[in-house]
Order: C-alpha cells, then structure tokens, then sequence
C-alpha cells in the first residue's frame, strides 16, 4: 500500500491549481450570472493538454489516466462547478464513449481533435421519457443502404449548443428493447439534420449550457456506430460508470474549497466577544465536513487507482458519484450556514456553490439509481436478482 | 383537548386560501424573476385585509386572533414565500412594534397607514459587526433639545426599497453593553436617510433587501418607541412574532413541496410505470409529509399559546428552528423526486428549494434558535447561559 502521489502527479496538480487560479477563478461569477460558456477558459485549458488528461499520448492526450483525470476534475471543481461540468461532459462521457468503445479510424477521426481541445463533444442519452431507464427511448436510427438516418431528441445535454461531436443513442430494433435494441452512433453537428432545441434555464451550473438536440432524417454513415450494433446501451453505461469517478472527484473539490472558506469566514467573523470558531456549533460543522471530505478524498483516488489499475469498478464508482455528492451537498450548505447572511447574497461564491452542487445528486443518474447500481451489485454476490 | 378550527377560523383559512391560490400563486414566478412582488398584488392583499391583519378593527384592522394570523402566512407561504416574507416583515416586525410598544398617538398615527398598505414597515437591527450579538451595535441615538440624531449603517434590511416607515434599533447609552438600545419610527423621506445597495438573494427574490445610511438623521422624540432603554425588549419581542410568521409561512412553502412532489411522482412513468410506485420515492414523500404534519401542529400550537397569554419566546425558537429544518429537508426530498425537473427553473419546485434555505437565517440563524432554547431550558436549573 502507498497513499502518496507520484511526482508527475503532484507536478500536475500544481500546474492545475495556478490555472484554476488564474484563468477559472476570476471568471466564475460572470460565467454564472451572464449564463456564459467560458470558450476563453476551454482554449487555453486546451492549449496546455487539459482537455487530453486522461487520453494516451497517442491520440494527443495526456496519458495521465484516471488518476490524473480526476486530480484536474477536483482542481477545477474547487473554483467553478459550471467549468468543471463544461470538461467533464466533454471528456468524461463525450470523448470517453469514442475511447471505450471507437475503432481506431473512430479514435483517429475523432478523439484526437476531442483531446487536442481543437473539437468540443457531447453525450446525448437523456430523453423526456428515458434517462436511466433506455426502455423509453424514441430517438429512431433506421438503416437505408450503408447509413442511418436519425428522428428523435434528446434532452439536458450538457455542452449541447457548443459540441462539434456527440455521441448518440437511437433506437435500431424496437421489438429488442434496451438490450438489443439501441445502438451507439458518433455525430457531427455540422451535418445537415442537426439542430439544437430549447436551452434551460437551471439553477444552477449556469455556465454550462444544457439543451435539448433534436435529429431530423440525420444522415450518419454506418462507420460511424459506436461499438457494436444493438449494443449501444452497454457502450453507454460503461462510459457514465466512468464518468461517475471523475465527478465525485470535482465534488470533492467543491466541497474542500467551501470547507477552507467557511474555516476563513469563521476566524474573521467576531460575535459575541470572539470569533465564532470559538463556537462549538461552528466546530461542529468543521469537523464533520472535514471528516467527510477525508473519507471522499480516499474513495475517489482508491477508486481512479482501479480504473488505472484494470480492476472491475462500477460499484465503486457509483459510490464516488453517491457520496461524493451527498458529501459536497452537506458541506457546501454548512458552510451557507457558517456565513451566516451573507452566505445567501448572490455576491458570495458560496451562494453559487450550493445551487451548483445540487445538480451532482441529480444528473449523470441519480443517487436513487446510483443506490440501485450498489445494491444489486452487492445482491448479485448471494444470487438475488434486484430490478429498478 | 381540540385540535379543530373554529368556524371563523375556518372561513379564514378558506378565504385566504382562495385569494393565495388566485392571485399570489399565480405571481410567484413572476416575483421570483423580476426580485419584486407585483405592488399590485400588495394592494389586493391591502384590500382583502392582508395588511393591517393584526391591527385593531377601530384602526382599520382586521384584527385577527393568531391562530387566523398563522393560517394566513400558512396560505401566502403556500402560494409564495417572497410574499409571505415580505408580508410578514411589514406585520410581525414592523406593525406589531406600534402596536405592542407604541403610545396611543403613535397608533392612531402609524396603524391605519400601516395596515391599509399605503405605508410598509421594515425593521432595521442587524448592522456589519451586529448580527443577533447586539451588544456590538454600532448606531447612534444622539439626544438634543427636539430628539435624537442618528447615525449608523443598517444591514440586511428587508422592505428597504417599499418601506415609508423603519423601525430602527440603535443605542442611545453608548458603552451599556446592548442595554441602553432604543427604538424609533423612521419615515423614509426624513433627510439622512438613504437606501444602500440592494442585496441580491439566492431565494426570496420578491423582498427588497438594502443596506440602509444613517447620516444625521433627526428624529423627533415623538418618533421614539417606549422609553429609553426599551429597545432590547421590544427587538426580541417583535423577532418572536416574526420568527412564529414565518415558521406558518414555511409551513405553507411544504405543503406545497409535496403537493408538487406527490403530483409529479404520479405522472412521471419510469421503468414501466409511475415512480410513486418506487418505495424510494414513497419514502422520501412519507418522511416529508410527516415532518409537515408535525410542523403544522407546532406552529398552531405556538400560535394558539400567544393567543392563551403563554410565552411566545421558546414556542418561536422551536417554531422556527423545526420550520427550517422540515423545510429544507422536503424541498430537497422533492428537488430529487422531480429528477432534473427539479433543476430547472421552469417548475416551482427549484425556486421552493432556494427559498426554504432563507429561514435558517432569517429572523436569526438555526444556531441562535438553539442558543436560545438552551438559554430557557438552563434557567430552569439557575444557570446562565451566553452565546
């Protein structure tokens, strides 16, 4: 056992925390409040390999892994959720689909300007009637010849009205259902038949637009299926198994920048004759925060040592995104609280943190599937069989 | 023991429910996104009533008894906290100061104005250094030959940008350690008097919160309220009454939490059918309900204690406290039952969410709240207890 970092990793912390500080920090405010997408931030995140980090080098990545992946997702979650969310649908699930499941003409077409930052992408699962239940997807792909032509929409895709590349699950089979049925397909938005839908207005992670897509009579050539056909589903909850790594990881971030801020409000703020870190209420908060963030800290780089590592970790995985977001959700609303008033001013980067942190026990599946995931996993161990 | 409405109390609760269904609710969103309840609306609630709901029948009141008072701010709550919050501040604080501490020339001055809405109330204690410590108060009451001069900055003061009367805490006998406080009756246009920069709010958008100047501002002894020295006393006292409002208000905001949630579980179809079908989402719904039933009877409880000459003071701590605690909890609870429905702003259950988390603040943090139950349950065994 060894709980240390390895030098290159400690190196690329340092560089992330300096561009956290520097080109993520000053923008978050503006970001949130103009609902503006930070392309600034997301080119010169790319201009020094950021949106690579867990790619090989091969394909113009970082080849810095999970492990690597997920000291970038905390960096960026401590300073702007809204950024982190813009990187992580495009790496975690976007790019991340092409690499778990593309060929290698796919990978070379299209991962390399993904990793190289030059190409934004986008994951597009979500329907009105289908999120993580696929038995209700309607998006349509029907073969005519060597392509498919795609009818359907999707809703609250992240990073929907800036992706050049989006990685999309139709329909191919209705009598096969989820299992079967649905296939993968990489698409381009500049092909004729792409349009993006309504944007929504959230509570949170303002910076990172969410849209609905919609594909009318979308044409896509047939080398552009994703993995096997009528296999789609099992390329797409691969990719989100993943991606629930890297996101307990940015809200691990999240929650250890609201933890220093509440420490700093609580040494400046005097009531009472002394400041209110003198107070147990305040200590109690601290410390239970504190203690949450430590066992979080060891899941999420246990787990990215897994991934890297080759070893089986969807159950683990879905914990990272469970705890991770229940973690972040309790320490950003203690440290609310710590501030007191002026944590309910839109003025204070606290405010934001909480509406922000919301979304993480909702989105990428929610913490009820999440739950579902861990507990048939673990039923399956005695031979019990558990359905949604 | 009775647990019933009696009938008026009951055609109250009907006629507010009917006016907070027809007209507040139907504003909300509106409120929310434009940070201002609609002044029409103010005037239809002036109308119905609303307004002077405390105030006797004789100065144009409607005179309410406090349970009617906490089943109107239940019903406004229910529709929209903004409102209630701001309806409650202008009632609990602001208006119940003249009435409980004022002379009879003050209320035949102040009450009708006040309770037919031409003039709001605010209520300005909490100052940059001074929050529920109000030992450190900074304002000053300066004494001359006519009155008082102030002088000072008051924070967080909700109404500020509607309000023609503020009921001012500031301190009178510098260096007496928060005992020498007094109050007065600030009228809006009186010069010194200017409105700092608007607070924007993660929830309680509809209220208009400021930082408000005090420079030089003379005030004429007419306009002290009480005596010298009475500002502790009457601050706490009109706190109670505001803590207790808003405890009924949020009692309001989670009935209306699973009333979305409930209605949303029922259509929302998921692996094969409506998730009300999934024990997750019952349970999430059944501990919600549950911990609103007992909100609704602590508060009327209270309410009915206020009415009964019991001590208001614990009966509001515990009222306000429970009622942020519930109210986060089933907000949140049907933030998740809604999914990413939930995050969207376009259901009211996202704008229920960022209001609920203001009354863990308002009106004095969750850890004032405990300070002062602790506070009472201590004196029981001669203990004295300070923050």
């Amino acid at each position: 056992m060894d709980f240390t970092f390895a030098p290159e990793y400690v190196a690329l912390r340092k560089m992330l925390r300096e561009f956290a500080e520097e080109e993520v920090r000053p923008l978050a405010k503006t970001i949130d409040r103009e609902h503006r997408v930070p392309h600034e931030t997301l080119k010169k995140g790319a201009k020094i390999g950021l949106l690579g980090v867990p790619f090989p080098t091969k394909y113009g990545g970082m080849g810095a892994g999970e492990t690597g992946y997920c000291i970038m997702m905390e960096e960026i979650g401590r300073v702007c959720t809204s950024t982190a969310t813009n990187i992580g649908a495009h790496i975690g699930i976007g790019a991340m689909a092409i690499y778990m499941d593309g060929t290698e003409a796919q990978k070379e077409k299209y991962l390399t300007p993904l990793a190289s930052g030059e190409k934004i992408a986008a994951f597009a699962l979500t329907e009105p009637n289908a999120g993580s239940d696929a038995a209700g997807i309607r998006t349509r792909a029907v073969r005519e010849g060597d392509s498919y032509f795609l009818d359907g929409s999707k809703i609250y895709i992240t990073n929907g009205p800036i992706a050049d590349i989006v990685s999309v699950l139709a329909v191919t089979d209705s009598s096969l259902g989820a299992r079967g049925g649905v296939t993968a397909f990489i698409v381009e938005t500049a092909w004729e038949g792409f349009k993006v839908g309504t944007l929504e207005n959230k509570m949170g992670i303002r910076g990172s637009s969410t849209s609905e897509l919609i594909f009318d009579n979308l044409r896509v050539p047939q080398e552009n299926i994703l993995g096997q056909i009528g296999l789609g589903f099992v390329t797409f909850m691969k990719t989100l198994d993943l991606g629930r790594v890297s996101l307990g990881a940015a809200c691990l971030g999240g929650a250890q920048a609201a933890l220093e801020a509440a420490m700093q409000w609580a040494k400046a703020r005097n009531q009472f004759g002394t400041y209110i870190a003198a107070k147990q209420s305040i200590q109690w908060m601290v410390a239970d925060i504190a203690c949450e963030i430590e066992a979080l800290r060891s899941l999420v780089y246990r787990t990215a040592w897994m991934v890297d590592s080759h070893k089986p970790f969807s159950r683990e995985a879905a914990m990272c995104k469970l705890y991770g977001s229940e973690v972040a959700s309790r320490a950003i609303n203690k440290a609310l609280q710590i501030h007191g008033a002026l944590g309910y001013s839109r003025d204070h980067p606290i405010e934001r943190a909480w509406r922000d942190a919301r979304i993480a026990e909702i989105f990428e599946g929610t913490n009820e599937i999440q739950r579902i995931v861990i507990a048939s996993e673990l039923f399956q161990e005695i031979g019990v069989r558990v359905r949604p | 023991m009775d647990f019933s409405l009696n009938e008026e109390q009951q055609m109250f609760r009907d006629m507010f429910r009917s006016f907070a269904q027809k007209e507040i609710a139907k504003a909300a969103e509106h409120t929310d996104k434009n940070e201002q309840v609609p002044p029409e609306l103010l005037s239809k609630a002036a109308e119905q009533g609303m307004l002077g709901a405390l105030v006797p029948d004789t100065l144009g009141g409607a005179a309410l008894d406090p349970i009617s008072y906490a089943l109107l701010m239940e019903e406004i709550g229910r529709a929209c906290l903004s409102t209630a919050a701001v309806i409650a501040c202008h009632t609990s604080l602001a208006t119940q100061a003249v009435l409980d501490f004022g002379s009879e020339e003050q209320k035949e001055r102040w009450l009708p104005a006040l309770a037919s809405g031409d003039v709001m109330g605010a209520f300005a204690q909490s100052e940059p250094d001074a929050g529920s410590d109000t030992r450190t108060l900074t304002t000053r009451a300066q004494r001359t030959d006519s009155g008082y001069v102030l002088n000072g900055v008051k924070t967080w003061v909700m109404n500020a940008g509607i309000a023609g009367l503020f009921v001012v805490v500031a301190s009178s006998t510098p260096r007496a350690n928060g005992r020498g406080l007094s109050v007065f009756l600030v009228e809006k246009d009186t010069p010194g008097l200017k409105l700092g920069q608007r607070e924007l709010t993660l929830g309680l958008r509809g209220a208009s919160v400021h930082t408000v100047y005090l420079d030089n501002v003379h005030v004429p002894e007419a306009n002290r309220l009480g005596a010298e020295g009475d500002g502790q006393t009457i601050a706490a006292s009109v706190l109670d009454h505001f803590r207790l409002a808003m405890a009924a208000a949020g009692l309001g905001l989670g009935v209306a939490a699973v009333e979305a949630g409930v209605k949303f579980a029922a259509e929302r179809v998921q692996f094969g059918g409506p998730i009300a079908n999934k024990q997750a989402i019952q349970n999430y719904i059944a501990d919600s309900s549950a911990q609103v039933e007992a909100l609704r009877y602590l508060v009327y409880h209270t309410a009915w204690e206020a009415e009964h000459g019991g001590h208001l003071s614990s009966g509001a701590l515990y009222a306000k406290l429970f009622a942020a605690q519930a109210t986060r909890f089933v907000t949140d609870r049907m933030v998740q039952v809604h999914g990413g429905y939930g995050y969207i702003e376009d259901y009211p259950i996202a704008r229920m969410y960022r209001n609920a988390r203001a009354l863990d603040l308002l009106g004095g943090t969750g850890e004032m709240m405990r300070v002062g139950i602790a506070c009472n349950l201590f004196k029981s065994q001669q203990l004295e207890i300070a923050p």
